[in-house]
């Protein structure tokens, strides 16, 4: 300060005193010691840990984290390094300057860490000095590993999941959104079942946890029940095996439904033949005539529980002779309906009659002349339906249009691998009573599965896609005609996370499913 | 030579004593083990006074003399002021001194010629310090430290200063003492010299921390090794025992 000043300073020499203990000259310190006699004076390293024994699982490559938290972690890693530092008891007392491994066998189940630690020491002086840990690694299976390893079938809690209806379209969703939220990650087991899928878990509340998730993205309707395994009356333990039996409601997507007459009224005169647009915890339901709406949650649902007059198996395809809007765009609920008549045939009384149907539609934003569409043939439908039954005087349409069919265009597709493939779940199949019908049909309903999500942006919404390795953009793709067929965006993949390193072990257990994958 | 002792297991010696070439004041304290090594070293030479100033123990804080004169802060009582003038050697001046900074033994540092002081120590005081103790004043810092009494100690025949000062401030100082001076630390790397080494012109207590390094720089630069009380009576003894036989 006085410097800045201008003021004149004495140019100060630092001089040497002798070290208190050893006597050879230095610069005088805070101790005012020699730093080889401050290191035999004191050592900064006495009270730290030298050697500390750690737990680490060989199932699954964990180290244990006290009281019971296992961390996934490589040899020489940064999280082992963490990991191993945060081991060290009184290490708050020093400051920790440096960290790095010391190389040791693998197999030789040491790690050695070498720490760099700073301490005040003496009246102000910083003493700075380097130390080496050794850590002893004990093997010791995780709990979840030795409850396999005891005996893989061991589960407290089971949650059967169903939905009474003929495919499974529902569940290749559900699987999808439980992979992309992690909901299924502590079930011990997972196995695919008629109409449905069981879950496993080793614990009660993980299956709780499960049910609630379901019930976020589904209507559903669950009950549990226990059974009593062992129970121990002197200590008052009792032990359970839980049952969560949950029902997915067998209303789907593009479903078409004839409301009872109850709720007909109770919705404000809705329909009463409507269609179902989207389902995610409540059901959206479309008058495809007049364009009115609404929810239903899951308690509507249940208190007049309704089943679907036909559903998307039975889409039959329609060619499109003549549309003509009659109203302008509305918007129900984030995507965009415009109501229209339209003339159409079916394909397959192509050059057999001139069967023509005028309809009306929501389709007419979709729909041009000369575009193929499904929709519901209720001309030639023979329902039995009760609810339909009892609605005297109700005009029933011909036709009601679903949605425009890209069936022509995928024919040039066929075969090709598409740019993208979603994961899959790990699920046992029970082989011995499903014959090779089966299996076509569940691949066809795969694939039709793939082709809705590419077709409905707001599907995708919740998922997660990974890039195809296998798929090599061909130079053809450009040259396409006109209107392109609906796909992925590139930009929705997610570059795999080294998935192929799971898939060679879901291979050989899933063929069916990862058919289209490959 | 140079003692080591301890106050009641304090090895802050310098605290609790002040020694002069002409007179050594000790704390009451506890244990006489502290008074009996200063009588066993000085008695035959100078009184050793037990005393208390303002009714504390830390006299060698307090106050500041060397063979002319002992100045006393004003906290001491009239009785003390009595004891002393009572106990010292008629040649002693006495003399309570009305100054803010009370702990004068902090604040000065002084020889039989020379004394260093406080840079903020009053006008009255500096003058006081020049007539009672006979010395030229100088007011001075010690490696940036402005407690002089604290940081350094020396006699008529070298001083110890902190380790801290530089090579320009040694030889300021040691210009303005005329005695050699050194850095150095006492009680095992203290900084404080005062209040681990109290000395005179033939002799040095300090604490008991002391290691024999530190004690080797104290004893060479105060040049102990030769010095005695009565080495000039030994000359002399030694010519007339000669020229009597």
């Amino acid at each position: 300060m006085a410097e800045e000043a201008g003021m004149f300073m004495v140019h100060q020499t630092v001089g040497s005193v002798l070290c208190c203990k050893c006597g050879i000259p230095m610069a005088p310190n805070a101790a005012n010691m020699c730093v080889k006699c401050l290191c035999s004076e004191v050592d900064i390293t006495e009270g730290l840990q030298k050697h500390v024994i750690i737990i680490h699982c060989p199932e699954c490559d964990t180290y244990l984290q006290p009281p019971r938290t296992w961390i996934k972690a490589q040899l020489e890693s940064k999280e082992l390094l963490t990991f191993c530092v945060k081991r060290l008891k009184n290490l708050n007392t020093v400051r920790l300057v440096h960290a790095e491994f010391i190389w040791t066998e693998p197999h030789s189940k040491r790690i050695k860490v070498k720490l760099r630690v700073q301490k005040e020491v003496l009246n102000g002086a910083i003493l700075e000095q380097s130390y080496t840990v050794e850590y002893v690694v004990q093997e010791q299976m995780c709990e979840s590993c030795s409850r396999v390893q005891a005996n893989p079938d061991q589960w407290v809690a089971a949650v059967q999941l169903r939905q009474h209806v003929s495919h499974r379209r529902t569940f290749f969703f559900l699987e999808q959104l439980i992979l992309k939220h992690d909901a299924a990650v502590r079930a011990i087991r997972i196995k695919q079942m008629d109409q449905g899928i069981d879950f496993f878990f080793g614990n009660r509340s993980h299956a709780v946890k499960f049910v609630e998730f379901v019930g976020k993205v589904a209507p559903i309707k669950s009950r549990h029940d226990k059974q009593l395994v062992s129970h121990d009356s002197k200590s008052n333990n009792y032990n359970y095996k839980y049952t969560f039996s949950v029902e997915i409601c067998p209303i789907c997507r593009e479903d078409l439904i004839c409301l009872p007459s109850k709720v007909a009224v109770s919705l404000g005169n809705l329909g009463p033949l409507v269609i179902c647009t989207k389902i995610s915890n409540n059901i959206a339901l479309l008058d495809p005539f007049t364009l009115r709406h609404c929810f239903l949650d899951a308690d509507q649902y249940w208190r007049s529980s309704f089943k679907s007059l036909l559903s998307s198996r039975q889409l039959v395809e329609y060619i499109v002779l003549d549309v003509e809007t009659i109203s302008s765009e509305v918007n129900v609920c984030g995507s965009k309906y415009v109501l229209a008549d339209a003339q159409v045939a079916r394909v397959s009384d192509f050059g057999k009659n001139d069967r023509v149907f005028s309809v009306r539609t929501h389709l007419g934003h979709l729909l041009n002349p000369g575009d193929y569409a499904l929709g519901y043939d209720l001309y030639r439908a023979n329902s039995n339906d009760i609810e339909l039954d009892k609605y005297k005087g109700l005009v029933i349409p011909d036709v009601i249009l679903m949605k425009k069919s890209y069936e022509e265009k995928r024919q040039k597709k066929r075969g090709k691998p598409r740019a993208w493939k979603l994961k899959s779940l790990n699920m046992e199949v029970d082989d011995t009573t499903r014959g090779r019908v089966d299996e076509e049909k569940m691949n066809s309903e795969y694939e039709q599965f793939l082709r809705d999500l590419e077709e409905n942006p707001d599907m995708r919404f919740n998922m997660s896609f990974y890039r195809n390795k296998e798929y090599q953009p061909s130079e053809m793709a450009s040259v396409t005609d006109g209107e392109d067929l609906p796909s992925v965006p590139l930009e929705e993949l997610l570059a795999d996370l080294d998935l192929s390193d799971e898939e060679d072990g879901e291979d050989s257990m899933r063929n069916e499913v990862k058919f289209v994958v490959v | 030579m140079a003692t080591r002792i301890q106050f009641e297991n304090s090895c802050d010696i310098g605290v609790f004593s002040k020694l002069t070439n002409a007179y050594c004041l000790v704390a009451i304290g506890g244990s006489e083990n502290f008074y009996s090594t200063f009588e066993a070293e000085l008695a035959d030479a100078i009184p050793v006074v037990k005393t208390s100033i303002g009714g504390t123990r830390i006299i060698g804080r307090l106050c500041i003399g060397n063979k002319n004169g002992l100045l006393l802060p004003h906290t001491t009582t009239d009785q003390e002021l009595q004891h002393l003038r009572n106990s010292l050697p008629d040649q002693v001046v006495v003399q309570r001194i009305e100054e803010r900074l009370s702990a004068l033994g902090n604040c000065i540092a002084c020889n039989d010629y020379v004394a260093l002081t406080h840079t903020d120590l009053d006008k009255e005081t500096e003058e006081m310090i020049a007539d009672v103790l006979g010395v030229e004043v100088f007011r001075q810092t010690i490696a940036g430290n402005t407690l002089v009494g604290s940081f350094c100690a020396f006699s008529n025949k070298g001083g110890l200063v902190h380790p801290h000062t530089s090579i320009e401030d040694l030889d300021e100082l040691s210009t303005l003492l005329q005695v050699p001076l050194v850095a150095g630390t006492v009680n095992r790397g203290s900084e404080v010299i005062a209040a681990g080494l109290t000395v005179n012109d033939w002799t040095a207590f300090c604490g008991s921390d002391t290691t024999a390094t530190e004690l080797s720089v104290i004893e060479s630069v105060f040049k102990l090794r030769e010095a005695q009380p009565t080495a000039i009576v030994d000359e002399m003894r030694k010519s007339l025992i000669d020229s009597y036989v």
